[in-house]
Formats: C-alpha cells, structure tokens, sequence
C-alpha cells in the first residue's frame, strides 16, 4: 500500500518543509501520493505535481478549509486512510496540531518527530529534548508519523507530472472558527531553514541591544534566533525561540550569543553543523557543544565581530 | 464552568538526563520528579479563570504511578478544588492516555479541558489532539493567551509563521503553551489547605480501556556527542577560522 502525505502549503504555494517530508515519505515507500487541502489553491496542488517522488496528487478544494484547521483536515484524510499504510506530515505546528486527530480517530499510536526511517515500521526520533534517542518500532496497521523537516532534505521540486486528481469536500466543522493570523513579516531567510542563524540570550541584557545581532545577521544574510530566556524576557518575539518548545533549527553555522544552553535550549540547535558561543561566563554550558568558543563580553566582542566581517572581501550567502 | 486540567509527572526538567546502559530507557531511579512546565500553566490559567468568576470548579487528574499523584497534590495547592488519580503502572502511549481522559470526561462532565501542549519526557505532543478527536471537540493547541466569552473561547496559538487566532465552542480542548502565564508557587499554608482536598483514586482497570502499547521501543540510546570545539583567543581568531578552517562564511 501506499504512502499518504499530508501538503502544507498557505493556498498559493507549498511551504518548504513539504519538501523534506516528501523525502522522508520516499524512504518508506517509493510509491507516495500527496494530498493537498485548501481553498484556491490550484497552483499549490500543481507544484505539488512536479515533485519527482510523488506519484498521484489528490486536490479538495472547499472554503472551509481556507485556513487549514485541524477539525476541517482530519475528516477527509480518514476517508483516505483506507488506501494507505502511512500517513506522513513535517513535525511542525501544522503537523503537530494535525496528526494526533488522525491518529486517534484512526485508533493508532502516532510516531512523532522522526529524524530517521529505519524501515517501514521502525524509526528513530529524540526523546527528553534530545539528550536520548528511542529507536521506535510501529505494530499498528496503519502508521501515522510526523517527521522532523530538517532531518531530512528536500526533495527535487521539478520534473515531475503526477496526475492531480479532484475529490470530493467533507463537511465543515462548526464549532471553531478562525479569525486572523498574524504572520511576522521578514526580508530574513526563515529561521527553520537559514543557512546561518545568529542567536541571542538573556546576556543582550534588552531588546534594544539585538540591534548588534540584528546588523551581524544581516551582514552574514541570517536568521535570528533566541533562548527562551531572551523571549521570556520580552526582548525578542517567541517565533524566534530557538529550543525544546521552540523551533529546531540546523544550520550551517549557528552563533550563540550570551547563550548559556540550558538543556532545552541545547536541544533546538546542537544539531548545528557548526556552533559558535560567544559568553562570558567560560563555564557556561554552551561551550561543551561549541565547535569555537569565545569567552569575551560580548558588548565589546560584537562591534568586533562587525568589523571583522567587513574587512572580509566576500562572505558566503 | 468546570475544567478538567490533565497532569503529568515528569523527570525535573533541569535534570540531565541519563541513558541506562542496558539500553532500555533513561534513568528515574532517585530523580528528581516534578510536573510536567506547560502542565502547570494549564492549572494557573484554570485558576485564574476561576478567579476571576468565569469557573467554578477546577479538577486536576492524572494517569501514572502511586508517586503520580503528588502532581495532583501541587495542582490542589496551587488552586484545585478535586483531585483525581487514575493509577496505571508502566509506558503509557498517548493514545492510551487520551482514551482514559475520555472516560473521566465521560464522568465529569466538564465544559473545558486544558493540558500541557507537550511533555518534555517522551515529547509526543499528541494527547490533547486525540482526546479533541475522541470527544469530537474542537481544539486550541499551543495556546498563548485564552479570552473567555459566553460559551467560546477565544484563543491565541503560537504557529510557526507568529500568531493565530480562533474562537472555539465549549465544551472544548485547550492545550498550553509556555508563554500563557506566568505559573504561581504553592504558599505554606495552601500546601498545608490541599493535603485536606479530596483525590478519587480510580484503578485504571475500572475503566475498561484498552491501553496496551502498539509501539515497541527496540532501543534508546544516547545521541551521537559533539566532537570537542576549541575556544579562540579573540574576534579576529574567530573569523579567521570560520572563514578558512570552517568555510561557513
């Protein structure tokens, strides 16, 4: 049987992580279909249809799926279920919101957050923040799994033709009703998939001082990332929260700045093909997972920072 | 208004965690336990929405081990009226865990259930979904600030893109986020004032659910370490080695 991959997308075109999960879908079976729910949202499903790995697209278009609540998703995806082994979503707040629903009316035991396919029924995914991870084997009929998108690269996006195959809607659900989102607006590359995060701690001491991490990041075209400390704090808005509860991000090159990595935090970012720590506290935590560590107060080891990147002929984006 | 707020007793989240050598699962013997951080925000804002008139009664559960039910006892003195403690020893999915909610929803009755987006031991962030599936109710998962209306919620969820939000029907499912509220410490004397509050305790046999595992944990184990970095004497050290040895930048 085939595998069923749940589309992400925001009605025009697909959202990134689709991508990866796509991947990750083609490692348990070659044979995967994707099904894409939304609200004029033909030229999201025709996007769909050029990814090489997927072999059939099923389109449902309805306003009540407009903007892709869990209650108005899962009705339709359990009457596909019939036809399939697995259901496959990324492990973001869109899947996360999503797949338990599934999961449940479908009676199954969901497996979250994979970071690796073993074999069809068995999969690896980090447990306690990460500090463990639990190789997780699936006796169920049907496997419900969320995968982690950064885990897993994205598949090619062009070069494709599956056939894009029109179902029908099911019902609205009445009693929850969306009434705005508010998307933070950024000319920065996303944080989940930046090739360089800077990130910042309680040690920026205000908001007003990530301005330095701010002209660091864009000096070097990256995202800016944070503890929950500095979120907590209210120096930084929580989508940047880089951690357990907060994003996982896995960067090229993460910098770590007055960051002392508590485990939580350690667990969003470790993954990082190269860390940097600046802190002062030579002690701190963050050092024992950092690739170059710089004890220095970072108010003084910024501005320095800056000029060094400046002397600098290019710098890679 | 009654809420029904789910609990869970985990490994403190300042513990390091230790792999057993037998590869089996982490250590628990002799560490230190608490309830699960988005769990306590779930109670302060149950709380607090009594506080302000909205509630009238506040009934913690949980489902584990005997020792589970001192995580009742926190909710109780932090400000639950009821307690109640379904014992059930060994790995609890879940999916097993939402359908011994549903019972004790079932025998309830309340208006709201609120929980812990996530438990930070297994971190599945799974059980308030699937009791929203089971019940049929509508959920508000990831919840970072709660309007209570006549009958409705109106919930704001942190999305990875900023913010959303819906407004739901109760009865209903909210799962909490971090940010909600700031979560209270428990006074002498209400700790003192809950080992008075009453905790059911219902065996879960009693409730006839099925909650035999569907998974297998073949193995955990510890995560492949970091090779160990170097500390570089100044700024200029540090680019110089990001750009040459690196090459990141």
């Amino acid at each position: 049987m085939a595998v069923l991959l749940i589309a992400e997308h925001n009605n025009k075109e697909l959202k990134p992580f689709t991508l990866n999960a796509a991947t990750a879908a083609s490692q348990i079976d070659a044979e995967v279909h994707a099904v894409i729910i939304g609200q004029n949202s033909t030229d999201a499903a025709k996007q769909l249809s050029e990814l090489p790995v997927i072999k059939k697209v099923l389109s449902v278009e309805a306003a009540h799926y407009e903007n892709f609540t869990a209650e108005n998703y899962s009705p339709i995806i359990i009457k596909l279920a019939k036809n399939y082994s697995h259901i496959i979503c990324s492990a973001n707040t869109f899947g996360k919101n999503l797949m338990p629903r599934i999961a449940a009316h479908l009676d199954t035991s969901q497996v979250s957050d994979i970071i690796k396919v073993i074999s069809p029924d068995t999969f690896l995914r980090p447990i306690y923040a990460g500090n463990a991870f639990a190789t997780i084997k699936s006796k169920d009929e049907k496997k419900c799994v969320t995968i982690r998108p950064t885990s897993f690269d994205p598949c090619e996006s062009t070069g494709g033709s599956a056939s894009i195959e029109k179902i029908d809607a099911s019902e609205e659900f009445s009693n929850t009703k969306f009434i705005k989102r508010e998307e933070i607006k950024s000319d920065r590359p996303e944080l989940g998939t930046a090739r360089i995060v800077v990130s910042g701690g309680r040690g920026m001491q205000s908001g007003d001082n990530f301005k330095l991490i701010t002209e660091i990041a864009d000096k070097l075209g990256a995202a800016i990332g944070a503890s929950r400390a500095a979120v907590d704090a209210g120096y930084i808005s929580n989508d940047h929260q880089v951690g357990q509860t907060g994003k996982v991000v896995v960067p090229d090159l993460y910098i770590a700045i007055g960051i002392s990595g508590a485990i939580q935090h350690l667990a969003g970012m470790k993954e990082s093909k190269v860390i940097v720590a600046i802190n002062k506290d030579g002690e701190a935590p963050i050092f024992s997972v950092a690739d170059y560590g710089l004890e220095a107060d970072l108010f003084e080891a910024l501005p320095q920072f800056m000029e060094e990147l400046n002397k600098l002929n290019t710098i890679q984006k | 208004m009654k809420i029904l707020v789910a609990v869970k007793r985990v490994i403190d989240y300042n513990v390091q965690i230790r792999v057993k050598e037998d590869g089996t699962g982490v250590v628990t013997d002799n560490v230190k336990m608490s309830t699960n951080p988005p769990d306590d925000n779930a109670i302060e804002e149950a709380v607090k929405i009594k506080e302000a008139g909205k509630a009238t009664e506040v009934v913690a559960v949980t489902v584990g081990e005997e020792k589970a039910q001192e995580t009742v006892r926190k909710a109780l003195a932090v400000g639950a009226d009821k307690g109640i403690h379904v014992q059930a020893d060994g790995i609890l999915e879940p999916l097993a865990v939402s359908k011994i909610l549903q019972k004790i929803v079932d025998k309830e009755k309340p208006d709201l259930v609120f929980m812990g987006k996530q438990a930070i031991d297994d971190d599945c962030n799974q059980t308030g979904q699937m009791l929203s599936a089971l019940l049929n109710w509508p959920q508000a998962t990831f919840a970072s600030k709660i309007n209570v209306k006549d009958n409705k919620l109106e919930v704001t969820r942190e999305i990875d893109e900023g913010l959303e939000t819906i407004e739901i029907n109760v009865p209903a499912i909210v799962t909490c986020d971090l940010r909600l509220n700031e979560p209270r410490y428990a006074s002498l004397p209400n700790i003192m004032k809950a080992k008075k509050k009453p905790i059911e305790k219902i065996v879960v046999s009693e409730l006839g659910v099925d909650i035999s595992p569907r998974l297998e944990q073949l193995k955990v184990e510890e995560p492949p370490k970091r090779k160990a970095g170097i500390k570089v004497a100044n700024v200029a050290e540090l680019v110089q080695k990001l750009k040459n040895e690196a090459k990141v930048i």
